[in-house]
């Protein structure tokens, strides 16, 4: 039983889910790897327990977000301190783990560190680093969401979209109660911030897809576009406690 | 005489349409006794639709309350009255069951989120307790229910 915790959510990744198991065994051997299979009609959760994983199976698809908060609630019923997301079709390089704990063991006032590949080591923000593309139109997207983002929070944030999250008990505490549903990954950036957990980004280098397609088209994105705005904008409204850091047991949605 | 005659044709039609609102309604309320006998409509949704059933009848048999009632509301044709007040009728309902099927996809997610949860535990449990994770069963089982 270890104290931290990588939930890989994966639906239909029976091509890249074992690999990605492998990578976080090797790099971060002091995680316990959790796989969400999220309604899979293939081998993903087969797959996974082969590899070593521990593996819920959804009954049906259910989406990344809630995907993602059954991670965050086995992570709260198994005490784990520290809770990594780490998607399944390898887009994310489980070598930068040990780097974003060592971010989030450092800061004891920073309680989400986000991976983002508009950030370079130095600090800079620019251009992603060698090894991502994505298309004029997700780009534009996410120029979009780091500006909204960043004024919301009142700091600098250059990769609202990525799901590359790492967050400490408190962190699990609060999605495992209230996690976005659709496209989770910036909502939940805002949604910790009003909780007034203090967030940090870290850079990191993306891969391509090694399985599996995206779920965000041209066609799709403008509904993603206006969606998340819209829930940030409310999220922002909402009446959340702001008072200490994981102060969530009173008045919370 | 022509002007008369004009005016027993249009009170026929009258009489006719009133017939026609009348036999809708009574369908409409068969129609829905038979959805709740079968267990095919619950007995909430089914007031709805009788209540509107009867809102017709009155209409219909109560000859001169929508006129008065669109007078009072200074719409000159007491049709329009009755389409605006349909119309947002629906809205009202469509407005609802948005509302109510919210509702169901967030207990439905909550639902399978648990399942797939036990589903994992009980897997682990069976293969023997000293496989569990290393977590005590009653003391995870005693923090999972008193979760929500």
């Amino acid at each position: 039983m270890n104290r931290y915790l990588a939930i890989v959510p994966a639906h239909n990744e029976v091509g890249a889910i074992a690999a990605t198991i492998g990578e976080i065994h090797a790099a971060a051997p002091q995680f316990d790897v959790l796989v969400i299979d999220d309604g899979s009609t293939d081998d993903t959760a087969a797959a996974a327990l082969a590899a070593g994983a521990r593996v819920v199976s959804l009954p049906f698809n259910v989406g990344i977000g809630a995907a993602v908060q059954c991670g965050y609630l086995y992570a709260q019923a198994h005490g784990h301190e520290v809770a990594v997301q780490v998607d399944g079709d390898g887009q994310h390089d489980p070598r930068d783990i040990p780097r974003l704990l060592a971010v989030l063991s450092a800061e004891s006032d920073t309680h989400l560190v986000t991976g983002s590949r508009f950030l370079h080591a130095d600090g800079q923000a620019g251009e992603p680093r060698a090894g991502h593309r994505s298309t004029a139109y997700r780009r534009l997207g996410i120029v979009v969401f780091a500006r909204v983002v960043s004024a919301l929070t009142r700091q600098r944030v250059t990769d609202p979209t990525s799901g590359y999250r790492m967050t400490d008990r408190i962190g699990i505490e609060l999605f495992a109660r209230d996690y976005p549903s659709d496209y989770p990954e910036v909502e939940a950036i805002v949604l910790a911030h009003t909780y007034a957990l203090h967030t940090r980004e870290v850079g990191v280098r993306m891969r391509p897809r090694s399985s599996g397609r995206s779920k965000i088209s041209a066609s799709v994105s403008v509904y993603y576009l206006i969606k998340v705005l819209l829930a940030v904008f409310v999220s922002a409204l909402r009446t959340h406690p702001q008072g200490e850091p994981g102060a969530l047991s009173e008045g919370a949605p | 005489m022509s002007l008369l005659a004009a005016a027993r044709v249009t009170e026929t039609t009258v009489t006719f349409q009133r017939a026609g609102v009348i036999v809708f309604a009574v369908v409409v309320f068969l129609v829905v006794f038979e959805l709740v006998r079968r267990r095919a409509l619950m007995e909430r949704y089914a007031l709805l639709w009788l209540g509107a059933a009867v809102v017709l009848v009155v209409l219909a048999v109560w000859r001169g309350l929508l006129t008065s009632v669109s007078g009072d509301l200074h719409i000159y044709t007491p049709v329009n009255a009755l389409f605006a007040a349909g119309f947002v009728f629906t809205v009202a309902l469509l407005l609802h069951f948005s509302m109510v099927i919210s509702r169901l996809s967030e207990q439905n997610k909550v639902l399978a989120q648990r399942l797939a949860l036990l589903d994992q535990r009980v897997g682990t449990l069976e293969q023997g307790p000293e496989l569990a994770n290393g977590d005590d069963p009653v003391e995870a089982g005693t923090r999972a229910v008193g979760k929500r």
